[in-house]
């Protein structure tokens, strides 16, 4: 009997394992096993009698319900908590931040703050949503760590009195979902403060949603990037591409190779400097906003040689050095003893997990100019394929960077030119021929790709050219499922040969919003009317926010830019 | 031969010398824009028969102040006499398409001044919306404007433009577009538009200005009476393009009209007959006046002293349009090339600067008579978000 009742204890103790947890699991509340999905989504997700539709989200969120019962927000009253059986605990700055943001995109620097009910206009009966709980779920929300490509930023906004409840397992989530929930509120011609009774259930289709700016060609001001990283975030965008430096110049103040922008920046006040650089860094963190820093070698490397001698390759005319210089030179031991120390720096100051490393439009013509090359390539046995030099060259800086423990992004070529790529390469490709073949080509291949080519905003003309960006579908192309997995974005390229401070803002905007929507939202939401409605919205909003987004047609915004 | 390094004294004064006086004028197409400046050891004068040279000559005394690299302000010594080619040189906003707050377009006559443009073209309404508050018909911008209370540009916006401009030697011409692009006058003046039809019945739709009913002619003569007034500059431009004849087509008592005058199915025959009573209202208040080049080419009858605004690039090709306009004995002005609004990846500013005005088939005489031209900032696409970069 006694064995038995020790059984039994023991049987009981071992069902409190099960139970407990489950119960845990199933309230929701309480820090537990990290969860991989969020909780019930709710139950009927079709079409309502008493929805409405909400005409100026963007994107356009993959599950969305609303209603048309209203709920009043009062500012001088209206709070965005934690809310107690969050995960992010008080010292979670990035959420504050967000919070005390959000509050001001909502009500404006609305002077009107104490508005209390019965005031002239506000109807008495509308029930009043007071505040916005926010809720992390994952043991590690991500607070005070870096955004990355596997980032969850999927969220659960449920909209109802008495407050509206924000659920993401990760701090990004909830980035995302305050940007939904500040474009649900509007104001109505009493100055009162609105938002109609919803649930959205979230989550971006495409996991590297980009944007690249080009400081090369131009210098863009801190100010003008910190207000384009503003921008993205208000379209759910999460990668910074930051083409940093090119052929015409270096910005870039290296603390290894001063020189390098010491005499390869267009002046002294055309420069980033460390802490230039942390900023931007950290401005995008708390966005959610990865920066993927280029270094695009071995083509567009001109400035590069100012600063670093014997870097670039001397070309020839016959027997003679013109004087001019091509690509950096691959025969070089002394050109991989500075990359290695230059990537180390990098590898340093950029805390994203992926470096780009360029490789595109390497123009051999110097290389085959000089004669200490031509007899590399005889020694290596390359024939006359410089192909095969440039992946030479690309292989070493390959390897340099994964000793940091850093994953690369390439341009197409390096791909095309058949260069030897870790796994985990991402293939951006970027050439408007026959994109739809490359993706094939690449996915085929078993590398992931980022789509780049449809996208270059650069290409400016006349009229309404968002919805050329807005009708490519990434995932047309040849290929099983399982390929097309390998697509994880694009990027919306801004090139800066024609573009600085004084025209990227209307450039870009809203231009990039037709890119965002169609790498966030589900395949299927593709209709152009419906989008014009919501697009125009967006862009008054992005407008009174701050951001001089250009008008898509004719019209008006009910504040105008000043 | 190399820069010298700035010499002892540092000049002072630029002496400025206008020769007729004229300060308190507006400046107009034939005012006098040349100048003489001559910087010398000891002594900096411009000199200028006008007021308006004055300008242009300070204009270019400060491009030609520079700066070395020890901060010190330097001048060349220099001689330059100037005038301009082409007596009409414009710019054209387009405040309808979008509204454009007033610091818009002060900063656009800023940068005009920069550029020495004299013109400011204001197309000030047009289909989309009705900016302009009238102090005749108040219900125009009242229902017309995109927001009544925020996008119009009252009396003393009107007055600030054009004494902004006159500082600056701009001339304000307004530009009151009809019969076409009027959609935003109908809700402001029931019954100033065409209602369209549907076979027998009024469809809800309107078209160009009616032009068969007096009460058109009243308010016409009442609307540009005020203008007139209001704008002091002798000419105004009052449009007349893109006529689209479908609504006049549709409408029973058109139909009727048209058999009346005898003007068969020729709807331009209608157009003119508007035009010309337009055109006589405008006279008869003391002004000149501007058309877009359809009213030439529709053979209205217009006063020999007219200005026909040749716009169309290709029917036919402005250069032939341009010879066929002074042909007669018209004066022309160009914007055919130089429409901005029509961006494209690039230099194109180049296109743009290679562009010959007087390049077509024509004589000594009929060149003369081109009087200039304007470069168009169309706003379908364009407000202050991106008007400047777009077209500087």
């Amino acid at each position: 009997r006694r064995a038995m009742t020790r059984a039994m204890g023991l049987l009981g103790l071992l069902l409190a394992l099960f139970l407990v947890p489950a119960v845990l699991l199933s309230t929701g509340f309480r820090r537990g096993e990290p969860r991989t999905e969020l909780p019930s989504e709710p139950a009927e997700w079709g079409p309502a009698s008493d929805t409405v539709t909400e005409d100026s989200l963007w994107p356009l969120p993959q599950q969305l319900r609303t209603s048309s019962r209203q709920l009043q927000l009062v500012p001088g009253r209206f709070q965005l908590v934690h809310s107690a059986g969050s995960s992010a605990a008080g010292d979670c700055g990035l959420l504050l931040d967000a919070f005390r943001r959000y509050y001001g995109y909502m009500f404006g620097q609305s002077r009107r703050r104490k508005r209390g009910r019965g005031s002239h206009g506000a109807p008495a009966e509308l029930p009043e949503l007071s505040e916005l709980h926010v809720v992390l779920q994952s043991p590690e929300p991500g607070c005070h760590v870096y955004p990355h490509l596997a980032s969850n930023e999927a969220y659960l906004l449920t909209v109802a009195e008495p407050v509206a409840i924000l659920k993401a397992d990760e701090v990004w989530g909830a980035l995302r979902g305050l940007e939904t929930f500040s474009q649900l509120v509007h104001e109505d011609d009493y100055g009162t403060f609105l938002i109609n009774e919803s649930e959205i259930y979230d989550f971006p289709r495409f996991a590297h949603r980009g944007i690249l700016l080009d400081t090369s060609r131009h210098y863009l001001p801190l100010k003008s990037i910190l207000m384009n990283l503003d921008a993205m975030a208000f379209n759910k965008f999460n990668v910074l591409h930051w083409h940093i430096v090119d052929d015409q110049s270096f910005p870039y103040q290296s603390i290894y190779f001063p020189e390098l922008s010491d005499k390869g920046a267009y002046s002294y006040n055309h420069i980033y400097t460390p802490a230039d650089v942390r900023l931007v860094i950290e401005y995008a963190r708390i966005r959610g906003i990865r920066v993927i820093p280029e270094f695009d070698t071995p083509g567009h490397t001109q400035s590069w040689g100012k600063g670093q001698k014997d870097l670039l390759t001397p070309c020839y005319n016959g027997e003679q050095p013109t004087g001019s210089f091509g690509p950096v030179n691959p025969i070089l031991n002394t050109t991989y003893d500075f990359m290695t120390k230059f990537f180390k720096e990098i590898s340093s100051v950029f805390p994203d997990a992926y470096i780009h490393l360029g490789g595109d439009e390497v123009n051999f013509d110097c290389w085959k100019s000089n004669p200490e090359v031509k007899q590399f390539m005889k020694k290596q046995g390359f024939g006359i394929d410089y192909a095969k030099l440039e992946s030479y060259y690309i292989q070493k800086i390959l390897d340099i960077v994964s000793s940091y423990n850093k994953g690369y992004i390439v341009w197409q070529e390096v791909f095309d030119n058949k260069a030897e790529l870790k796994p985990d390469t991402v293939v951006e490709v970027w050439m408007g021929k026959n994109y739809a073949h490359e993706l094939s080509r690449v996915t085929g291949a078993g590398f992931t790709a980022i789509l780049a080519a449809p996208w270059y905003l650069d290409y400016i003309s006349y009229g309404q050219d968002w919805k050329k960006y807005y009708s490519v579908e990434p995932l047309n192309f040849p290929g099983p499922e399982k390929h097309k997995k390998l697509l994880i974005g694009g990027e919306a390229c801004l090139w800066g040969e024609f573009v600085d401070a004084t025209n990227l803002t209307p450039r870009l905007w809203p231009r990039a919003s037709a890119v965002g929507e169609r790498l966030w939202s589900s395949r299927n939401v593709t209709n152009l009317q419906d989008a014009y409605e919501r697009l125009t919205n967006h862009r008054c909003r992005m407008v009174r926010r701050g951001i001089a987004a250009e008008p898509l047609f004719v019209g008006y915004c009910p504040h105008e830019a000043r | 031969a190399e820069n010298e390094p700035p010499s002892g004294m540092p000049c002072t004064q630029l002496l400025v010398s206008v020769a007729t006086p004229g300060c308190d004028g507006f400046p107009s197409l034939d005012s006098n824009e040349s100048y003489k400046l001559s910087v010398s050891e000891g002594s900096l004068l411009l000199n200028a028969n006008a007021v308006w040279g004055a300008l242009r000559g300070l204009e270019t005394f400060s491009q030609l102040v520079a700066r070395d690299e020890n901060g010190t302000y330097y001048i060349n010594m220099t001689e330059i006499v100037d005038f301009p080619r082409f007596p009409h040189r414009g710019l054209l906003l387009d405040t309808s398409r979008h509204y454009l707050p007033l610091r818009a377009i002060l900063e656009t006559l800023d940068v005009m001044a920069y550029n020495k443009f004299n013109v400011f073209h204001w197309h000030i309404v047009d289909d989309p919306s009705f900016p302009y508050e009238s102090m005749t018909f108040p219900e125009l911008s009242k229902q017309g404007a995109f927001n009544a209370m925020t996008h119009v540009y009252t009396a003393s916006d009107v007055q600030m433009v054009i004494e902004y401009a006159r500082l600056r030697g701009i001339r304000v011409i307004a530009e009151f577009d009809t019969p076409g692009h009027t959609l935003s006058w109908g809700p402001g003046a029931p019954g100033l538009l065409t209602p369209c039809y549907l076979d027998k019945n009024p469809s809800g739709t309107y078209g160009p200005i009616n032009p068969i009913l007096n009460s058109t002619y009243q308010f016409v003569s009442g609307l540009f009476k005020e203008v007139s007034s209001v704008f002091p500059d002798f000419f105004l431009h009052l449009g007349g393009d893109e006529v689209d004849f479908t609504c006049w087509k549709s409408n029973p008592h058109i139909r009727a009209f048209m058999k009346e005058m005898g003007f068969g199915d020729d709807y331009k025959k209608l157009e003119s007959f508007y035009i010309q009573r337009l055109l006589d209202v405008v006279s008869s208040f003391g002004k000149g006046y501007i058309v877009w080049q359809e009213v030439f080419d529709n053979n209205v009858k217009v006063k020999p002293d007219t200005i026909i605004h040749v716009w169309k690039e290709n029917s036919p090709p402005y250069a032939e349009e341009m010879a066929n306009v002074t042909k007669v004995g018209y004066r022309a002005l160009l914007s055919a090339p130089w429409y901005l609004n029509r961006i494209s990846y690039g230099q194109d500013w180049m296109a743009a600067y290679q562009v010959e005005p007087l390049k077509f088939e024509g004589s000594l005489e009929q060149k003369d008579l081109v009087i200039g031209g304007e470069a168009c900032m169309w706003g379908e696409y364009v407000d202050v978000t991106n008007l400047s970069p777009r077209l500087w």
